[in-house]
């Protein structure tokens, strides 16, 4: 038998070595991306989450102006920690509509009063029905949206303070 | 007696971690009531992926969304489209990550089909030369 054959088990064994190490080494990737991000808003039209808010439909995130859509939900820890800063977003003047994602009016009220109100319009997703069409995989996350109800841009995860020029950017540049 | 007092035990139970305080989607738990419908569904949902504990299928999944994706797949089976066209519904939206059955047309997903035959010709080639070796030596 050749020479060089007797080295191949070992290089099985590095590249296998290799290829474990890095999956070791490396940090766990979760975050799957939505394949919608450039594409028309798929057409939905969800009832109203809570007395005070309208209801809101595929054709309000295509009206000429750009959108924040952002999905919350109240039993979502990182939805509080992002809240100041949608509403930063909302004082800079940006339209935030909302989805709200299996979640009941009374808890989606108590939560908007705790920890502040920046939405325009709030839509119940009760059964995710409408985040599943989104390509969105969890809660919180928010769409760029451009005037003609274009997928700009998917943010996953809450919104930290130094994502709010970047979200502001990315806005501007829709117009 | 311990039997119907298991039995009450369970119908008293309420799901310790549940996320949301709302109920499941309407056929995330439920049958379809064709049964060929429901095998295709099932079929179908051992295949998809689990977006939120992603070793899982949503078959086997507890996750909210994931029964929220069940009772997509069984509606949609139920309204008459075909198992590939959810999963096509699915995958443009998610990517072929969603599906557990990648097709074999991009470059990233071709060595996964190619890779077990490729190693299983080595296998058999080197095995072909140890066989000769013996006999050579007899």
């Amino acid at each position: 038998m050749n020479r060089w054959l007797l080295w191949l088990p070992l290089a099985l064994f590095g590249l296998l070595f290799a290829t474990f190490a890095t999956g070791l080494i490396l940090p766990k990737d979760n975050i799957i991306e939505s394949k919608m991000v450039g594409k028309p808003m798929p057409d939905f039209a969800l009832p109203a989450a809570i007395e005070q808010r309208p209801g809101l439909s595929s054709a309000d995130l295509a009206k000429g102006k750009p959108t924040l859509l952002n999905i919350f939900a109240s039993w979502c820890l990182p939805c509080i920690a992002e809240a100041p800063q949608l509403l930063a977003l909302q004082q800079a003047g940006v339209e935030i509509n909302a989805i709200a994602s299996r979640d009941t009016p009374e808890d989606i009220a108590n939560f908007l009063n705790r920890w502040g109100n920046p939405y325009a319009r709030i839509g119940t997703d009760t059964t995710s029905k409408v985040q599943l069409e989104l390509g969105s995989s969890g809660v919180p996350e928010t769409f760029v949206i451009d005037g003609n109800g274009i997928i700009v841009h998917q943010h996953i995860g809450d919104i930290r303070q130094e994502d709010v020029d970047m979200l502001l950017k990315l806005l501007e540049d829709a117009e | 007696m311990k039997r119907v007092l298991v039995f009450l035990l369970v119908c008293l139970a309420a799901p310790a971690a549940a996320q949301t305080g709302l109920p499941p989607a309407p056929y995330a738990d439920r049958q379809l009531d064709d049964p060929q419908q429901e095998a295709a569904a099932r079929d179908l949902m051992e295949e998809l992926r689990c977006l939120k504990c992603q070793s899982q299928s949503i078959a086997d999944s507890n996750a909210p969304m994931a029964g929220d994706m069940r009772s997509q797949v069984r509606e949609r089976i139920a309204a008459g489209e075909t198992p590939e066209e959810v999963r096509s519904w699915l995958i443009e939206r998610y990517g072929n990550w969603v599906s557990y059955d990648p097709p074999i047309s991009s470059a990233v997903t071709w060595p996964l089909w190619i890779a077990p035959i490729i190693l299983l010709l080595a296998a058999l080639w080197l095995a072909r030369g140890r066989f000769r070796k013996y006999r050579g030596e007899q």
